[in-house]
Order: structure tokens, then C-alpha cells, then sequence
């Protein structure tokens, strides 16, 4: 196996350590900013939603300055928004490079982005659906857990998949400055050196990982819409 | 049990104001089926929505079971031994449960079962799995769907939903149940068997329930007394085989009418066919409307007693509210002479004579 991988890929062979180390960053690159983006794009969704007008909480004020902030920052193209950033990242977490420098502007670059898909999504959601629950009593948590994230399950995972899949390219281009990675990788090894091998297998890696994200987000889309991921069977207790 | 006072409510819209009640007054009986038609925008679907806030009036009061709620400028105050006080969330909350509430596009949760929808509103509220079970496969029971519990509502026609969502209604043990349009979605058959159901549950549980439809043969199959709307106000209540035997306003008659064959007699009309052109010797045509009170052989005893015939053109007897309503349009042939005193016969009949127009 090895012996293939030196015949086509000499050069990434040679650095197949470094290679190893990319690989790793990219993924906490993914994971860390991805996981923390989820919740908090997840949160400012469900208050664009419920604050709107005709909303359950409708609230203007908060509603216009959450409305302003997703939409600044989705108009800051992301190279420099990471620019922008850095005096911000270095005093909250007191650098700007490496994968802890990149959290926060991946963050940035994704929770606006993110935020509108979930508001969109919960915007699907039959106003029907919501009056019934209000009719049985319900109050605001019950509507947003046990109405709108409930109904809106598919429409979230096809959502989540979109920006994750968006994600994987915004860590690439945080590599380009500095992040680490299979993106700073490409550029500094391959494309630096001009090894096209090294160029060509970075880009074989990166589509298999949007493959699977794609993969997985269509599998929950799909074993999801009209029931439940894991059906409970429930029967008469006597 | 359900009594609503001035009850006004006032829409913005982007060019000016659409006053959706206004000073809507009603009074609903404890276990009555009662009825509110109109057509779309009359504001009944506001109206039942002010019951139990899920709209807020603008003004008004409302009373349920003995409990009196005031609005004033669109905020909630309920009454308490005099005393009056801002009502909370929570409170709101606790008395929307208290009553349930069908819809027409039924409103379950797709990604829930059956048996889910129906503990939607059991859940939460302290009680155990076991009660909760109990109670879902008890309502279940009730509508019929026991062999449903654990199906989605995208495996379900559209009549088994409602029977779902009327069970999801009954959860817990409402004394009121507002039907928004409930059959509107439904084919004939779904709408009578859900009609049926109703009128089960009403009777069994003792339940009130305050319908709202378009449709007037929704109103004689089911309710008691009914209220007509028009731009946001009552013009017309009372007990439907009132309404149906004399309506007053013009929109209860074109509702009336809209359920009648005699309504073809206009199509005759404009299509100035011969049937309804008087013959030599017959009479213009007349509609005798039949009330509660008749119940003789009226048509054939003034046929023999005055020697004239009746040539029926049209005729549609009905069964409202457990009273036969009936009216006919005729042609009478014969004498003039006997003619009038036939139709003056028919009058001290307490049989209502109305000419035709447009003949």
C-alpha cells in the first residue's frame, strides 16, 4: 500500500508526517468552530424567528438589532473578515494564528450564515402547528422545542449539512492565514513547491469529507421527514 | 356557559383598518351545539378565536363557566370577587388548556404519532406514563382509532386525522370545544361521519360545542341554535329550525336557500322554461312554506275541498333540528274564485304564502 501511494505521490510521501498533522487541524478546524456554530446559529435563528413580526414573542428591537448583525456580517466577504478579526481574536483568546486563532473568526463567517437557514427553516413550519399548540396551552418553550425544532427536523439537517459543507471551505481558506491545515497545506507544500501531487490529493481528501457530511445530513433528512429518527411503539398498559 | 359581551376587534392592515367583530354580544348554553356561519372575512373565525384568546379582542368581556375575563385595549384582565387584575402568561395558558380547539387542516405533528399527538397535551402537566397511556388509548377509544396508535398522520385519511385531532382536543376533559372549519377540508362522507362523532360527544361527554363552517348543511345536520355573521357583526340568531322555517336578513336567506332545491326555481327562470309558464286556467306560481306547526294532509284536503289542483313544480321538505321544515312552489288550476279561496285556506293553515319573482 505504502509502496503506491510513493509511486503516485512522492512528494506528499515525503511529507506524509506534515500531511498527517494537516489532516488533524482541519478536522478540530471543523469540529470546534462547527460544534460551537451549531448552538449559537441554533439560538439566533430561533430569536429571528420568534421575535419577528407576527412572531410569538414579536419583539422590534431585538429582532432589528439581531436582523443587522447576521446581515453585516454575511456582506463581509471571509478572507477579510479573518482580517478584520484579529485584534478581537487576539484579546479574547490572546492570538491570532493556529487552529485557536481561527476559532473565533470561523465562527463569525458561519453563525450568520447559518442563523438565516434556521430561521428559514422554522419559517416552514405550518403556523397551524403552532396555533393548535397554542390552543392546548402551550407557552413560548414548549412552541420552539416541542413545535418548531420537532416539525423542523429534516429541513434543519438539510440546513446543517449546507453549512457544514460551506464550513470545510471556510477552514481552508483560515489555513491561508495561518489557521494550519489541509488548506495551508496545499498552499505552502503543493502549490509553493510545485508539487501538483501534493495539490491534487489535498483536494481528493476534502471531497471525500464533504461526500460524507453529505452522506450523513441526507440519511438524517431523509429517515426523518413525517416521523421520528427512532420510532417508540407505544401499546396499551394494563 | 360561554358568554361574550361587546366584544370588538380591530385589524391594521397596510391600507387602513378591517374591523373584524364589532360589538359581537353572544350567549352560549352549557352541553348546546351551537353554530356560527358566514362567509369568509365576516369574522367568525375571529370570533371563536377571542373564546379562548388565541386572538385578543380589543375590547369587550368574555365568560366562561362562571369565570369573567375583561379586555380593555387589548389587554386581559380577569375578575375575581370584584377584583380586577392583569391576567399572566401563565394563566392564560392554564385556561386555553380548559377548552379545545379542532381545526380545518387538522394542525397534528407530522413528525409525532398518534398516539404523541394525543399526549401532546397530557405531557408535562405532572401526570404518569401510565395515566397518560390510559387516557390516549381511552380517547383513542372514543374516536374509533385504538388499531392507529402507533401510525403518522402522513399514513391517515383526511377524516381519521380530524378524529386524531378531536381526540388531541379531549385530552383534558374540556367542558367547551370550538371547531374552526373543522369539516371544510373533508369529503361528504369524512364531513358526516366527523358531524356524527360530534354529536356523539356531545351527548356522551356533555360537552358544548361552538362550531363555525360556510356551509349551511354543516349548521341543520348539527347544531342547535346557530348565529349568521356579516362584516364582523351577529345580523341574525336563534334556533336553526327558526332560522331555516323564516330567515330574516338577506345573507340568511341566500345560506337558507343555498341548501334548498327550491333554489333551481331560478335557473327555471332565467332560462324561461315552459314548466313554470302558467297555462290557461292555472295560476302564477307561489311558494308555500310549510313551518313546525303543520301536520296534516293540507295539499290534498284544499285540492278536494276547493275542486282546484296543485301542479308542483318543486318541493323540498326537510328535517332541522329534529322538525320537519318543507316548502314548495306550485301552480294552482281551477276557478279564480277558488283559486283565492284555496290560497286563503292554506294561509289559516299557518302554511306562509310567498309569490315568486320573476315570473
Amino acid at each position: 500500500m505504502s509502496d503506491i501511494i510513493e509511486k503516485i505521490a512522492p512528494n506528499l510521501w515525503a511529507y506524509r508526517a506534515r500531511f498527517g498533522q494537516s489532516v488533524r487541524e482541519t478536522c478540530l478546524l471543523f469540529i470546534i468552530p462547527g460544534v460551537i456554530s451549531f448552538f449559537l446559529g441554533m439560538l439566533l435563528g430561533v430569536i429571528l424567528t420568534i421575535t419577528r413580526k407576527g412572531g410569538i414573542k414579536e419583539n422590534k428591537v431585538v429582532f432589528r438589532i439581531l436582523d443587522a448583525f447576521v446581515n453585516v456580517f454575511r456582506a463581509i466577504p471571509f478572507v477579510i473578515l479573518l482580517i478584520f478579526l484579529i485584534p478581537f481574536t487576539r484579546a479574547i483568546v490572546k492570538t491570532a494564528i493556529g487552529v485557536k486563532g481561527a476559532i473565533i473568526p470561523l465562527v463569525f463567517g458561519t453563525v450568520p450564515f447559518f442563523s438565516r437557514q434556521v430561521e428559514t427553516a422554522l419559517a416552514n413550519v405550518d403556523e397551524g402547528k403552532i396555533e393548535a399548540a397554542r390552543s392546548m396551552g402551550s407557552g413560548t418553550f414548549g412552541l420552539i422545542f416541542r413545535v418548531y425544532l420537532h416539525e423542523a427536523v429534516p429541513e434543519l439537517a438539510r440546513v446543517t449539512t449546507i453549512t457544514a459543507i460551506s464550513l470545510v471551505g471556510l477552514t481552508t481558506m483560515a489555513g491561508a492565514v495561518g489557521a494550519g491545515g489541509i488548506g495551508s497545506f496545499a498552499i505552502n507544500y503543493g502549490q509553493g513547491q510545485h508539487y501538483q501531487d501534493i495539490v491534487n490529493v489535498c483536494v481528493i481528501v476534502l471531497l471525500i469529507g464533504v461526500c460524507i457530511i453529505q452522506a450523513i445530513g441526507s440519511f438524517v433528512a431523509k429517515k426523518t421527514t413525517n416521523r421520528a429518527f427512532i420510532q417508540k411503539t407505544y401499546k396499551k398498559i394494563d | 356557559m360561554i358568554e361574550l359581551e361587546n366584544l370588538s376587534k380591530t385589524f391594521k392592515i397596510k391600507d387602513g383598518l378591517v374591523k373584524a367583530l364589532v360589538d359581537v354580544s353572544l350567549s352560549i348554553n352549557e352541553g348546546e351545539r351551537y353554530g356560527v356561519i358566514g362567509y369568509s372575512g365576516a369574522g367568525k373565525s375571529t370570533l371563536v378565536r377571542c373564546i379562548n384568546f388565541l386572538e385578543m379582542p380589543d375590547s369587550g368581556s368574555v365568560t366562561i363557566d362562571g369565570k369573567r375575563m375583561e379586555i380593555e385595549n387589548g389587554v386581559l384582565y380577569s375578575l375575581k370577587n370584584g377584583e380586577k387584575k392583569k391576567m399572566s402568561e401563565k394563566e392564560l395558558n392554564k385556561m386555553r388548556s380548559s377548552i379545545g380547539m379542532i381545526f380545518q387542516h387538522f394542525n397534528l405533528l407530522d413528525r409525532s404519532t398518534v398516539f404523541e399527538n394525543i399526549a401532546y397535551p397530557l405531557k408535562y402537566t405532572g401526570k404518569s406514563k401510565k395515566e397518560i397511556s390510559d387516557k390516549v388509548f381511552n380517547l383513542l377509544e372514543l374516536v374509533g382509532l385504538v388499531d392507529k396508535a402507533n401510525a403518522y398522520p402522513s399514513q391517515l385519511s383526511g377524516g381519521q386525522k380530524q378524529r386524531v385531532a378531536i381526540a388531541r382536543a379531549l385530552a383534558n376533559d374540556p367542558k367547551i370545544l370550538l371547531s374552526d372549519e373543522a369539516t371544510s377540508a373533508l369529503d361528504p362522507d369524512a364531513t358526516e361521519s366527523i358531524i356524527k362523532l360530534l354529536k356523539d360527544l356531545n351527548k356522551k361527554l356533555g360537552i358544548t360545542v361552538v362550531l363555525i363552517t360556510h356551509e349551511m348543511s354543516v349548521i341543520k345536520s348539527f347544531c342547535e341554535r346557530v348565529a349568521v355573521m356579516e362584516d364582523g357583526k351577529v345580523v341574525e340568531e336563534g334556533r336553526v329550525q327558526e332560522i331555516f322555517a323564516s330567515p330574516q336578513a338577506p345573507i340568511t336567506k341566500r345560506f337558507v336557500s343555498s341548501t334548498s332545491s327550491l333554489s333551481k326555481i331560478k335557473d327555471l327562470i332565467k332560462a324561461d322554461s315552459p314548466l313554470i309558464k302558467p297555462q290557461e286556467g292555472e295560476s302564477d306560481l307561489y311558494k308555500l312554506v310549510f313551518d313546525t306547526k303543520v301536520n296534516s294532509p293540507v295539499i290534498s284536503e284544499v285540492s278536494r275541498k276547493f275542486d282546484v289542483d296543485f301542479n308542483i313544480i318543486l318541493a323540498n321538505v326537510e328535517v332541522v333540528a329534529d322538525a320537519t321544515i318543507g316548502a314548495m312552489i306550485v301552480k294552482i288550476r281551477g276557478e279564480e274564485s277558488a283559486i283565492k279561496a284555496a290560497l286563503d285556506f292554506l294561509k289559516e293553515s299557518n302554511i306562509r304564502i310567498e309569490e315568486v319573482p320573476g315570473v
